[in-house]
Parts: structure tokens; sequence; C-alpha cells
């Protein structure tokens, strides 16, 4: 499965009120292209830190469902989250990393990940649900159940390379803060 | 100014979330914030993950603080300029002074000769807290914060707030 039909997949799969923050590079133009709503913050730079601002999201709107959205590289970056997520382990939070063991926006470089089990280490830092899933129809069962048992972690093991004609995020970094904001807390 | 009355200041001035790593020079604030819950606060394992969690609660509608060491300001450019610059996500950085005019553990020397400067470099506003001007330097930072939108850091030296 490509990233992009993964990420379409779980697009689907939501109710269509959380509250996604996807990270640096391909994933943001992505998911910009598939579904372009203001309740997704799109980070353009600061690679690794999308899990974080997902849980400082989660403690503050419990009410909320947080989805986290991010490559194999971003997690490495920042696995010491993956252990405050688990100790903090907010139940309204989808920890999801779309892993083609690459760091496929700069070029396809490998990462480590094709020998780490991240469900593993999601599993041991205290997530209370984690899963590996490589096809569509795990995928979109996985992502209906989540909520009421979280925080989950879910790696969706994707293939490298993007599609044609990607779009790119047009909103500024103010403007994707605005709207975002307003969606979350009204302001 | 005591522990208490600083950590009360912050509590007056809105700020309700509260995550970073700790320095020994603000010890005592971190362990009374840890044992009152108006302003929790969240041990993070670096201090880039703690700008994260707080632009999170930031963006979730909380007045976040970040504590940090001045040796973990390495650790912060990068989000401090992609993240919280670039989208105008306002934070109060309380950023420990080691190696202040050169007096302290070989390990702090460098960075403590750059702290500020690397911070305004970046385009950080900054605020020196002395003994006689805690309230208004953090006073003064929130100034920054609201009118530009952006963070805003508050340094502390050794033994000012006790």
């Amino acid at each position: 499965m490509k990233r992009f039909e993964a990420i379409k997949v779980i697009i689907q799969s939501l109710s269509g009120s959380e509250l996604v923050v996807s990270s640096t590079g391909m994933i943001s133009r992505e998911l910009f292209t598939i579904s372009d709503v203001p309740r997704n913050f799109y980070m353009l730079g600061s690679m690794g830190l999308a899990s974080s601002i997902g849980l400082g999201l989660a403690l503050s709107l419990p009410e909320k469902q947080i989805v986290v959205l991010e490559g194999d590289g971003s997690i490495l970056m920042n696995m010491g989250s993956m252990a405050t997520i688990g100790h903090f382990a907010p139940p309204n939070l989808v920890h999801i990393v779309l892993d083609n063991e690459a760091h496929d926006s700069t070029g396809g470089q490998a990462t480590v990940s094709n020998t780490v089990n991240l469900g593993e280490v999601a599993h041991a830092a205290g997530y209370r649900l984690t899963r590996v899933v490589e096809s569509k129809e795990e995928l979109r069962k996985v992502i209906i159940k989540p909520f009421q048992q979280g925080p989950a972690f879910v790696s969706v093991k994707v293939e490298k390379g993007s599609i044609e004609r990607i779009g790119r995020v047009v909103h500024s970094p103010q403007e994707i803060k605005n709207r975002f904001q307003k969606s979350t807390i009204g302001i | 100014m005591t522990t208490v009355d600083f950590c009360s200041m912050l509590n007056a001035q809105g700020f309700n979330f509260a995550t970073g790593v700790p320095c020994s020079i603000f010890k005592d604030i971190i362990l009374y914030l840890s044992s009152h819950s108006d302003i929790p606060y969240i041990p993070a394992t670096r201090e880039d993950e703690a700008l994260g969690i707080a632009t999170g609660a930031y963006l979730g509608g909380k007045k976040p603080v970040v504590f940090m060491q001045n040796s973990g300001l390495g650790s912060v450019i990068n989000p401090l300029s992609s993240l919280n610059m670039l989208y105008r996500i306002p934070i109060l950085l309380l950023i420990s002074w080691r190696g202040y005019r050169g007096k302290d553990a070989p390990e702090h020397l460098i960075m403590g000769k750059v702290t500020t400067k690397l911070l305004k470099d970046i385009g950080v506003p900054v605020q020196v807290i002395t003994k006689d001007n805690p309230e208004a330097a953090i006073l003064a930072s929130i100034r920054q914060m609201e009118e530009r939108q952006i963070p805003a850091a508050a340094v502390l030296k050794a033994g000012i707030i006790q």
C-alpha cells in the first residue's frame, strides 16, 4: 500500500471531528491533497515533534480526539515522546506511524526502522493498544476502535514514494495555526 | 523572591500548563509545581519534546511555560525557529543561566557565554531575572508574548528564587 492510500483510508475511517497533527514533508502534503480542513495542523518544520504536539493537545482537550500522523524517520527522532505518552496515557490520542523504512521526503535514504518493532516499543512504553498493519482492510478495521481504549499506536507498513502531482500546503503557518485554533477552541 | 511567591505569580498571570527538563537552579519551582495542581507539570525527556508538548497545549487553549537549563537551548533552536517563531506560538521559556560570567563547571562555560545572544539571534526576546525584578521581568516577557505572538525567554541565575 502507498502512503497516500493509507492516509486516504485513515481519513475516510475517521468520524470527521478529530484533530489531526501531520508531520513535516510528504505526510502533510499528502494529507493536504486528500482533505484540507481547518482541523488539520500541518507541520512545516520541527521534524520529530508531531507526537509531542499531539500529547499537548490530548492533555489540554480531553473531550476531543487527537490523531497524529508521522513517519518512521520522525518517530525515531523523538522516541522519548513514546515514554511520555505512555506515562500520561491520554485515552483520546491515536498515534499513527506510516513506516516506509526511509526518509522519503529527502530522497528515500534508509532509516533503521526495518530492524525496530515500533509496536513493541509503544507497548513497552505503556500505550494501551498497539497494532502493526499491512493492508487497507486491517487499517480500516483498526482505526475505528482505538478511541475507546487509547493511547493507541498504529504502525502502518507502506511503500516508498508518493503520487504524481502532489500538492503543497498553500496556507501560511499563521493561517494554519489560526484556523486550527478556531476549530479547537473557537478563537 | 520565594518559590511559592514565584509560582503564585505565574498562576496569577494565567499560566496553567508547565513542562520542561529540570535544572538545579529551579529545582524547588518544579518540585512545587509537581505537588500542586494549579499548574500541572509534565516532565519531558528532552527540551525540544517539551516545546512540542507546550505547543500542543497552547493550541488546545492553555497558557504554557517551559523550563529548561541553558544547556538545553541547543536542542530547541530548531523548534523555536521552525515552529514557535514561524507559526507565532507564544510560550514563556524559563531558562536557567549556568556558566554566567564564566564561573561554573566547564561544560557550562561556552553556552553560558552565548545564551542570551543565541535567543536574540533567532528573534526570541530575552529578560534577565535579577533579585530586584522577578515580577517585572515576567510581566515584560508576557507583554512581548502577547503583543507579538511569539515565545519570550526569562533567564534565571542561581540564588534568585529560593
